[in-house]
């Protein structure tokens, strides 16, 4: 049975001009210890199917599922107050802007007992030590001086490893990482990954990773689910989906890939995701899409074999190699 | 944080010198002069009006007259009630209590119940709650006191007789004057119920010069919830699956507090300015209704005194508050100390 399980997600938002479908039937089974990647562009609906998971969308957000089972519990069926004993302590999120995602009034030691406090009760003092180990794990230099540090006194860096000790603190089985390199440098980016798959694997978690970045993806991930203007345009094993893209929105975000570009141009997508007002008849992606068809721009295509598809790309027979080479190769 | 401490205290220096000549200025603007008052319909003879003048050192050039005024201030006097003859600071610190009770009561009336109510609008966005709440704000805000504090007695005290009408107790009580708060004061005598009675006279002034209060915090409670309900760290409390009383009460409330703390400073000046009329209406023995007096019989230490002191102590709480964003956000501190 798989620790989690998502069966047509669906999460529509009221606003001034009606309703707008972010995300449109999402279907999502992960496995424990697995580390699993989605990717897609910004507003492809990434981060709202793992918010709306986690209950955290604005009050404008309407969520409905068919199913959405989390270690053979009915996440739908519960009440706010059975969810919050879950969230944060089974499944935990950590988030983009790691200055902003701590609250500046408080120290990173409040913060940081106050999460096992919640889950685990007890006064907030006999988890010091707890925190300490903590911020050890996540790789926190001194760290019995900085619980009593107020974020503003950290780099981002150092932020982005507090809110993974804050979420990792009630030993989650599912950790979902929504884009946790993005405000960081570079060479912090490659540090903080290497920490959260050591931290996955050391703590027998399930990791999510939402990222845009395919580099992230093929060094990490087992499995990958493309996502496109709130559809899931394709989901296959990491290794398959980047010898073997089988739609053509993810052959054109591979092929855009600056490795993999041929001459002085990068291979870019013409055009944008449309948004709630330009949202065009049959498949989503046909305005973009190399191979459009009539067929494609009038009817909505079925998923086949995990592909949302009508003329899914011809698998190529060749002996695969691993999905780094593809990456990496030039 | 001293060094904090004492750059604002400098600060202070130069609107120190501005107010004792605005509070100059202003009561030598008006017409007529405390002789002319004090002849009132009989009038007076020119060379008596001169001389009088001449005695009480009105007749020297103003900047003369300002700077002797200076100089008295420096020396911590500010002078001698026209009228009464008794000196300005005995004056207003024998009635300064009962205004700083009365405005003590309305501030605490109007954070008990605009916060709250601001907290409420904001959690309940679009609502009808939401525009319940800010519907009755703005009428709280744009309520004349006069005619608020009027209809209020006609209610309470007129026809459901549950407050009395004017005053700060019963006649039938006798307390020794030690604080001069009436409310500890009574607690300190060994008078049955003289405490209870305090408090009945307290409650109909304390909800008048509490409204505007009330209505500028309630608006702003519910615009610096929401600002700060849409910030990641929000969002974080949420993800750790703290309840929603501890996300907004602990969490978003703190950093919502700035405004709010701002707000009060603000506020204060205004209460002691509405309580000229509140104290006025409900018969309240405090400076603003000392200070009308003083106005209308041009005493001119009396006015110049009054303002200056209400004015010091509106810096004293703004300076309170300018020390408490520290305590509540410790950012800004660390902001300060670099300057």
């Amino acid at each position: 049975m798989p620790l989690l399980e998502i069966v047509n997600l669906t999460v529509d938002f009221a606003t001034a001009n009606g309703s707008f479908r972010a995300v449109d039937s999402i279907d999502l089974s992960i496995d424990e210890r697995e580390i699993v990647a989605i990717v897609g562009e910004s507003g492809s609906g990434k981060s709202v199917a793992m918010l709306a998971l986690m209950g955290l969308l604005p009050w404008t957000a309407t969520v409905s599922a068919d199913c959405i089972r989390f270690d053979g519990q009915d996440l739908l069926g519960m009440n706010d107050k059975q969810r919050r004993k879950i969230i944060g302590k089974d499944i935990s999120m950590i988030f983009q802007e790691p200055m902003t995602s701590l609250n500046p009034c408080f120290t990173i030691g409040y913060q940081l007992t106050e999460v096992l406090c919640q889950h685990f009760g007890g006064r907030r003092r006999s988890y010091n030590n707890r925190a300490v180990e903590l911020l050890q794990q996540v790789g926190i230099p001194a760290a019995e001086t900085r619980l009593n540090a107020y974020p503003h006194q950290l780099s981002g860096g150092m932020c982005q490893r507090v809110m993974i000790a804050m979420m990792i603190a009630c030993q989650p089985k599912l950790l979902i990482a929504d884009e946790p390199t993005t405000a960081l440098d570079v060479t912090i980016q490659a540090q903080i990954l290497e920490l959260l798959v050591e931290l996955q694997q050391n703590n027998n978690m399930a990791l999510v990773l939402i990222t845009h970045d395919m580099a992230v993806v093929a060094e990490t991930a087992e499995r990958v689910v493309v996502l496109y203007a709130g559809w899931q345009v394709e989901q296959r094993s990491a290794l398959d989906l980047f010898s073997n893209p089988r739609h053509p929105y993810t052959e054109a975000l591979l092929n855009a890939l600056p490795e993999r570009a041929q001459g002085k141009l990068l291979n870019a997508i013409p055009g944008v995701v449309p948004g709630q007002l330009d949202r065009p008849k049959g498949c989503i992606f046909n305005p973009r899409c190399c191979y459009v068809q009539d067929l494609c721009r009038q009817q909505i295509p079925e998923r086949q074999e995990g592909v949302l598809c009508h003329y899914p790309l011809e698998l190529d027979l060749k002996p695969s190699r691993s999905s780094q080479d593809m990456v990496t190769d030039s | 944080m001293l060094h904090f401490l004492i750059n604002r205290l400098m600060l202070l220096v130069p609107v120190f010198f501005g107010v004792t000549l605005v509070a100059f200025g202003f009561i030598r603007v008006l017409p007529g002069d405390p002789v002319e008052v004090l002849a009132g319909e009989r009038g007076v003879s020119p060379e008596k009006h001169a001389e009088i003048l001449a005695q009480l050192g009105f007749d020297k050039p103003l900047w003369q007259q300002y700077f002797s005024y200076l100089g008295d201030i420096l020396q911590g006097d500010l002078g001698v009630s026209i009228i009464t003859n008794r000196p300005v600071i005995e004056e207003f610190f024998e009635l300064f209590p009962a205004t700083v009770e009365l405005a003590t009561c309305a501030i605490i009336f109007a954070l008990i119940i605009g916060i709250p109510a601001g907290i409420i609008a904001a959690t309940k966005r679009g609502t009808w709650v939401d525009q319940g709440i800010m519907g009755l704000s703005l009428t709280g805000y744009s309520m004349p006191i006069f005619w608020w504090g009027l209809l209020l007695i006609i209610l309470f005290s007129n026809t459901l007789g549950w407050t009395p009408v004017s005053g700060r107790l019963s006649f039938i009580f006798e307390v020794d004057h030690v604080t001069g708060f009436m409310l500890i004061d009574t607690l300190l005598s060994d008078e049955q119920g003289s405490f209870w009675s305090a408090l009945h006279h307290l409650i109909l002034p304390s909800v008048v010069l509490g409204t505007i209060p009330l209505a500028v915090i309630a608006r702003q409670t519910r615009s610096a919830m929401l600002e700060v309900l849409s910030e990641d760290y929000v969002r974080t409390a949420r993800a750790k699956g703290l309840s929603p009383f501890r996300v907004i009460a602990i969490h978003a409330l703190r950093n919502a507090l700035i405004t709010v703390v701002t707000v009060i400073g603000l506020q204060v000046a205004l209460l002691l300015a509405g309580a000229i009329l509140t104290e006025t209406i409900f018969g309240w023995p405090g400076i603003g209704k000392w200070i009308i007096f003083s106005v209308f019989s041009r005493d001119y230490y009396a006015v110049q005194g009054g303002l200056l002191l209400i004015a010091v102590c509106v810096m004293i709480v703004n300076l309170i508050v300018d020390l408490l964003y520290g305590f509540i956000n410790p950012r800004i501190l660390q902001q300060r100390n670099k300057t």
